[in-house]
């Protein structure tokens, strides 16, 4: 287990390296830079050699690049051009209030997938699994932002329970933000209902058909026992381990639901930053990003093994 | 898995296109979600064919008389902010999305495609190199990717095309390198290769069937995913420029006037969620029925 982990490190290490000189390049193959973005288009040359010269955009792409990737191998994020502070000042408030809005959606996903897979799975083929696998298509495959207005249309402005749109800056302790969360994180978990859901309903699916389920049947046991004790407890470790993938996959809605909604947090800024084609920022964010992909996987990988029994007597 | 792959390799080998596409038709009819997501495609393809004919008003028209006007006998749908008709504009709302992102994915599947079995061929360092990269890209938000796309082809719609085939053929690489493998191994394309044929016919006879059914039903729901984030560029203020109707613009311009004239902004919702469904049920029902399972793969 500890060498599968460090190989999953490892080629996480890999993965995390080429996105960052993925996108280095990408930034920089973008026309204009952060001192026309900055002076906007009435600046003249001399104005423009200064900017460049005061951050170092004169400097040729690969001396930057090996500079910038020394600097970050020491920890030192860099400076946002346009801010004038610390990259990791700037993000390390948006990456709590992103992190506050998946956990808060994870938190509400994961039981309510369990409750509702495995009662799909109980009745397979019947009304309610019908149902409810028709709601998870539509969550799956329509878009955030539309899943979002109707939200926003329904909640919002017709019962007017939650509002519209966050106005909470990003320093903002996070009892403020709780208050203003519930859309945004609702939109989230919809999604991740809908991932973990399908999963969770396939795994009881198959669970219910194995053997030792009958064994216990043929013992008396009542269903609900089973269900609860035997099944569920063996589904358990698939759902969670799909769980943490989708929500790593999920991320990538979690830009545009923040931008629908006014968040304060990492998509928000990177969305902000490559406008600004503010590289030190749109990387730092990127790299969280990456990084937590990364680690989602991973925690995916040793979630299965840590809570699946047959794996953890094969290596003890 | 032996007689599914006989099977499949005579499916795509024996018959022609057009004799495998009816009888599947007819077959999808017969599923009830198979019944459902080929009619709602059919009245979306209906649409998006005829819609410069039967909108009723142009599409572009502003009506300063009847801004934010409610459902009525005259515009059924209302109209938007600029007195614009609403049904107009939802019924041509996605012709430049699917145009667009119909040649990119056309462009994905081509490309995309033929890394992936090369990359499965060829194997070793070229493969695990492929492989870094397309890990690497599934690994940021997608969002963030087609943002930096889209920033660098700037305002055209049309330089949009290889961008976004680009970014898509991805994904299609890994799921093509994943079904070129398993037929690689099989006995009959190890067979032609002891046998001596040459690379491009062992390609081209023994491999390319047995993955195309893969690839087209993968390409189809990349499509559909394609359109998603042709969407979302648009309601960002990213892909179409205004006033080009389209259903992400649209959303993203009437979304301010949504407590007091909601059908600006929910028609379009409701065209581009219909279509997203209608489409995945179908291509979901024929990808059971041919043997490709994508249940593993639900992501974008």
């Amino acid at each position: 287990m500890l060498a599968n982990l460090l190989t999953r490190t490892l080629s996480g290490f890999v993965t995390l390296v080429v996105v960052l000189v993925i996108v280095f390049f990408a930034l920089e193959a973008l026309p204009g830079d952060a001192c026309t973005a900055y002076l906007e288009r009435d600046a003249r040359d001399a104005l423009l050699a200064a900017c460049r010269e005061r951050f170092g955009l004169d400097e040729p792409v690969p001396a930057r690049f090996s500079s910038w990737a020394m600097a970050l191998a020491s920890g030192d994020l860099g400076t946002s051009i346009l801010r004038d502070r610390p990259v990791g000042d700037i993000l390390w408030p948006r990456f709590r209030n992103t992190a506050l809005l998946a956990g808060v959606a994870a938190a509400m996903a994961v039981p309510i997938a369990l409750v509702f897979g495995t009662l799909a799975a109980l009745r397979q083929d019947g009304v309610f699994d019908i149902a409810a696998s028709t709601v998870v298509l539509v969550a799956m495959t329509v878009p955030e932002f539309v899943i979002a207005t109707v939200l926003v249309f329904i909640f919002a402005i017709w019962l007017q329970w939650a509002p519209a749109v966050v106005t909470v800056s990003a320093g903002a302790p996070v009892g403020d933000l709780i208050g203003a969360i519930a859309l945004p994180a609702a939109v989230l978990t919809t999604t991740l209902v809908a991932h973990a859901m399908r999963v969770h309903r396939a795994t009881v699916v198959e669970y219910l058909a194995f053997e030792f389920v009958e064994a216990a049947r043929l013992r008396g046991l009542p269903k609900w026992r089973i269900v609860l004790f035997d099944v569920l407890p063996a589904a358990l470790p698939p759902t969670l381990s799909v769980t943490a993938v989708s929500l790593a996959g999920v991320l990538g809605g979690v830009v545009i639901i923040e931008r629908v909604f006014n968040y304060p947090g990492l998509g928000t800024l990177a969305l902000q930053a490559i406008l600004e084609r503010d590289l030190p920022v749109l990387q730092g964010a990127v790299a969280v990003f990456a990084v937590t992909y990364v680690l989602l996987a991973i925690t995916a990988d040793l979630l299965t093994e840590l809570l699946d029994p047959r794996t953890r007597r094969g290596t003890s | 898995m032996s007689i599914l792959l006989h099977h499949r390799a005579r499916f795509a080998a024996v018959s022609s296109r057009a004799s495998v596409i009816v009888p599947l038709l007819r077959v999808i009819w017969r599923r009830p979600s198979g019944a459902i997501g080929l009619c709602i495609c059919a009245v979306h393809a209906l649409l998006a064919l005829l819609g410069g004919f039967i909108v009723p008003y142009d599409p572009l028209a502003q009506d300063p008389t009847a801004v934010l006007a409610a459902p009525s006998f005259a515009h059924p749908f209302g109209t938007d902010h600029l007195g614009r008709d609403v049904l107009s504009r939802t019924i041509v709302g996605g012709q430049t999305a699917m145009a667009v992102t119909g040649i990119a994915a056309i462009l994905a599947v081509l490309w995309g495609g033929s890394v992936g079995i090369l990359a499965a061929m060829r194997g070793g360092l070229a493969d695990e190199a492929i492989m870094r990269l397309v890990d690497a890209v599934g690994a940021l938000p997608y969002l963030l990717f087609l943002l930096l796309l889209a920033a660098f082809v700037g305002d055209s719609v049309v330089a949009l095309i290889p961008a976004l085939a680009l970014f898509y053929g991805v994904a299609i690489v890994r799921v093509t390198r994943a079904a070129a493998l398993s037929v690689y191994s099989t006995d009959f394309v190890q067979a032609a290769i002891v046998r001596g044929e040459p690379v491009g016919r062992v390609l081209r006879q023994e491999i390319l069937p047995n993955v195309l059914d893969v690839i087209l039903v993968d390409g189809a729901l990349r499509w559909s995913w394609m359109i998603l984030g042709f969407s979302a560029l648009s309601f960002l203020g990213f892909g179409v420029a205004p006033p080009t109707p389209d259903w992400g613009l649209m959303i993203a311009e009437t979304r301010h006037v949504l407590a007091i004239a909601p059908w600006a902004a929910l028609w379009p919702c409701v065209a581009l969620a219909t279509f997203i469904v209608g489409f995945n049920l179908l291509i979901d029902t024929a990808g059971k029925l041919i043997g490709v399972d994508h249940e593993a793969r639900g992501q974008r």
